[in-house]
């Protein structure tokens, strides 16, 4: 039994007085050896996931990690890697193998005073979790009328791109997002690898943090000393860019509007259609739930155009959704009908096929073109 | 000291003779448990039972007790205190089904018949230790303190849940099978991380023993070798579908071994006996046993709810057969016999169980006025744009429908 895991309250207290266990200096210690190299640095977003988790566990010892494999191996995809060995078994440690019975024993923690961040090893090995999901961890706040908070973060690697086999490259947000009750997120570059995961551990409501697995390799110059800095100013002054959405470049004539994996491929939609003299802006969405109606539709009032483009079925999904929304908010300001680029309603195919399957920039240009430029 | 099957727990089979204090773990578990590791987590051959429905106390020999699964009978003050919360407990559930009846509450999974189960599990508790209740489990919630206005809020229509959980350390009364025994084992996880003594006790019926979370729980609380009771109430049939459906292990106590902990069966309407094996199983999880499965055997005397007819299901003559065993009518007769139990005992007893009904009568039968806008507050900590919109929306269109009223009334 460790007396250095406490309730989070107790953890605030605790850093406000400057009263630190042994346990958890040695922990800031080899996270502060992260911090040393100042300066921006190449960064891939599963460094910066792990030094979100990393920073967070230090700062706040109810915060703990747990899930398959997310112990000594650090993770099938080792973005826990190293956070057993920092923080000892009490704090990261490996479960048995059973989905529901992670998100199940989190949501008794939480309502016990910690602030779980608990590992879905894939999109699909998710489903076996679902009734916790949707029947206790989306509606505990509800239904004891903010009693019990579950801050509990749910990471889930998700969609494709990666050559998976069955069951390893599903796009499951639309299942979250229509759940109410879950905060969704799912960040598109390596500072927001960091910055969105820290908001989502900081969270007193549960958050579905989807993490597109194509881009945990992405590197980016990051400075990752800057982004704490940044995280504990947001933090003592009350805001943050949670749930907000991001310009990811500025345009003006259509807007591209992407989440998660399809963010860089809209970015080079834009780079190939600037070549051909076209302008356009793209939005990163990074939070589904809440969703930022109020960017997303000052872009599209501004270019007067817009495409969704997401690698989820474009069914009955969060493509559908971010549609509906801005022709409610913008149909005046509208030149063409919204078009969507997304993944067709098959299941996801097999690796040979994929391509076929996922968003690209062509199809992207090819909606482009389709918005009535003639109008 | 460790009873489950970890490695600690194997050593204890075969103790070294020159190591003394390996040696009284052992014997203490033997004394405790039976004779071996394989013997201690099997339950005995036959259901504890130490009060017949008659109401006489068994021979020791008789009581289904083998080596190691001898129970001292609880004392004086703790049985009669047990029985005025059966009384009331009877009370409690003959009144939540006559406000069905009168439209009142739009349903009552009653537990009549398994009122001794309900007050065994909340009274074997400590205060700091939690219970996790099912949608049947109403008087263990009141039982534990829960004010009965409260706890029937679930039922009143006018929102999921009346209690604060963490008020009284009772879980909301969890409707989905057996999910509720993951937040148990995640209660216990998170106290035992902290170093402090809680004990976790979560309920489950016969037919919740099916589901996977089920498994996954009694897995994950002897992996992490937690303190938490799992307690079974096998009242024989879920909703129509008898225990022969669901299981044909030799009893559901049994499978206890199999996640390598113990488990033993108890008459699930004999107060004194369930009282006998859960303090028992409190204080040894208490003391660091990891967990334990508590199978008892009961039966539900009404039908699942006010909406099914147990008459397509069950016979009759198996109702009847149950009505004699009644875990209230026994403890009358076995703690008058005893001297424990007077007319002005009854009286008093009787005089507190109506002061509950008619708690629950006023309580129930209060048109409670509902707000509108509590479908916007609690969703998150902080509402969302999106419901702050909506929320804005719905209050608009309730002005104006109000004020249009107002005209026509003009």
């Amino acid at each position: 039994m460790s007396p250095a895991v406490t309730t989070s309250s107790e953890a605030t207290e605790r850093a406000a007085t400057g009263d630190v266990s042994s346990a958890t200096a040695s922990a800031a210690a080899s996270a502060a050896a992260v911090a040393e190299a100042s300066g921006p640095q190449t960064v891939t977003m599963a460094k910066a996931l792990n030094t979100a988790m990393a920073d967070a566990m230090e700062a706040d010892s109810s915060v703990l990690v747990f899930g398959e494999d997310v112990g000594r191996l650090g993770g099938v995809f080792r973005i826990t890697d190293g956070l057993m060995a920092t923080f000892g078994e009490q704090r990261c440690f490996d479960t048995p193998l059973a989905e529901s019975g992670i998100v199940g024993m989190a949501v008794g923690m939480a309502m016990n005073g910690m602030r779980p961040v608990i590992e879905m090893q894939f999109d699909a090995f998710a489903y076996p979790a679902f009734e916790q999901i949707v029947s206790h961890v989306a509606k505990m706040h509800n239904r004891t009328k903010g009693a019990v908070k579950l801050p509990m973060v749910i990471r889930v690697p998700y969609a494709g791109g990666i050559g998976g086999v069955e069951h390893h490259c599903d796009s499951s947000e639309s299942y979250y997002a229509h759940t109410a009750g879950l905060k969704v997120y799912t960040p598109a570059t390596v500072a927001d690898g960091y910055r969105m995961l820290r908001e989502a551990i900081d969270s007193d409501d549960p958050v579905m943090f989807m993490e597109p697995k194509k881009l945990y390799w992405s590197k980016d110059q990051v400075d990752l000393g800057a982004l704490r800095a940044e995280h504990a100013a947001n933090a003592s002054a009350g805001s943050s860019s949670e749930g907000r959405a991001a310009v990811a470049r500025p345009g003006t004539d259509a807007t591209l509007i992407a989440y998660g994996p399809s963010v860089p491929t809209a970015l080079a939609a834009a780079a190939a259609a600037a070549e051909e003299g076209r302008s356009l802006e793209v939005i990163d969405v990074r939070s589904i739930v809440p969703f930022d109606d109020e960017t997303v539709c000052a872009s599209v009032r501004k270019t007067g155009r817009a495409v969704v483009i997401a690698e989820a079925h474009g069914f009955a999904s969060v493509s559908s959704e971010i549609v509906a929304r801005v022709q409610e908010r913008c149909f005046h300001y509208l030149a063409a009908p919204i078009r969507r680029v997304t993944g067709f309603d098959v299941p996801y195919p097999a690796p040979k096929l994929e391509h076929y399957y996922l968003p690209s920039v062509d199809r992207i240009l090819d909606a482009v073109d389709d918005l009535q430029w003639e109008n | 000291m460790t009873i489950s099957a970890d490695h600690e727990a194997q050593g204890l089979a075969d103790a070294r003779p020159d190591d003394l204090e390996a040696n009284d773990q052992a014997s203490e578990v033997r004394r405790k448990f039976g004779i071996s590791v394989e013997d201690y987590m099997l339950p005995a051959r036959h259901q504890i039972q130490m009060v017949d429905p008659s109401g006489t106390l068994k021979p020791e020999a008789e009581q289904g007790t083998e080596p190691g699964h001898e129970y001292p009978i609880p004392g004086d003050s703790e049985l009669m205190a047990a029985y005025e919360q059966l009384v009331v407990g009877r009370r409690v559930n003959d009144q939540n089904s006559a406000l069905v009846r009168q439209g009142r509450m739009a349903v009552y999974p009653s537990s009549h018949g398994q009122e001794a189960c309900q007050v065994a599990a909340a009274l074997c508790l400590r205060e700091g230790d939690w219970l996790f209740p099912t949608y049947r489990d109403a008087v263990a919630v009141m039982s534990r303190g829960v004010d009965p206005v409260e706890t029937m809020t679930i039922f009143r229509g006018d929102w999921h849940g009346g209690y604060d959980p963490t008020k009284h350390k009772v879980g909301i009364q969890c409707t989905p099978l057996t999910t509720q025994l993951l937040h148990a084992v995640g209660v216990a996880h998170a106290a035992k991380l902290r170093g402090e003594d809680t004990v976790v006790l979560a309920m489950c019926g016969d037919g919740a023993t099916s589901e996977g979370d089920f498994h996954e729980a009694l897995n994950f609380a002897a992996v992490f070798h937690l303190p938490v009771i799992f307690f079974v109430q096998n009242n024989k049939y879920a909703i129509s579908v008898p225990l022969s459906h669901q299981s044909v292990a030799p009893s559901l106590a049994h499978k206890a071994v199999g996640y390598g902990m113990a488990g033993e069966r108890v008459d699930g309407n004999d107060l004194v006996a369930l009282l006998a094996v859960l303090d028992r199983a409190v204080k040894l999880a208490r003391e660091g046993s990891g967990p334990l499965l508590i199978e008892a055997h009961t039966y539900r005397m009404q039908a699942h709810t006010n909406a099914d007819d147990a008459t397509r299901y069950r016979e009759d003559s198996e109702v009847a057969e149950w009505t004699a065993k009644d875990p209230i009518s026994r403890m009358t007769s076995y703690l008058t016999d005893r001297g424990l139990l007077d007319d002005d005992g009854s009286t008093r007893i009787a005089a507190k169980a109506e002061a509950v009904a008619s708690q629950l009568r006023e309580g129930l039968g209060e048109d409670v006025p509902v707000d509108p806008q509590n479908l916007f507050r609690y969703v998150f900590s902080t509402p969302t744009s999106q419901l702050k919109e909506q929320s804005a929306l719905l209050a608009d269109e309730l002005a104006r429908e109000a004020s249009s009223q107002k005209e026509a009334g003009k």
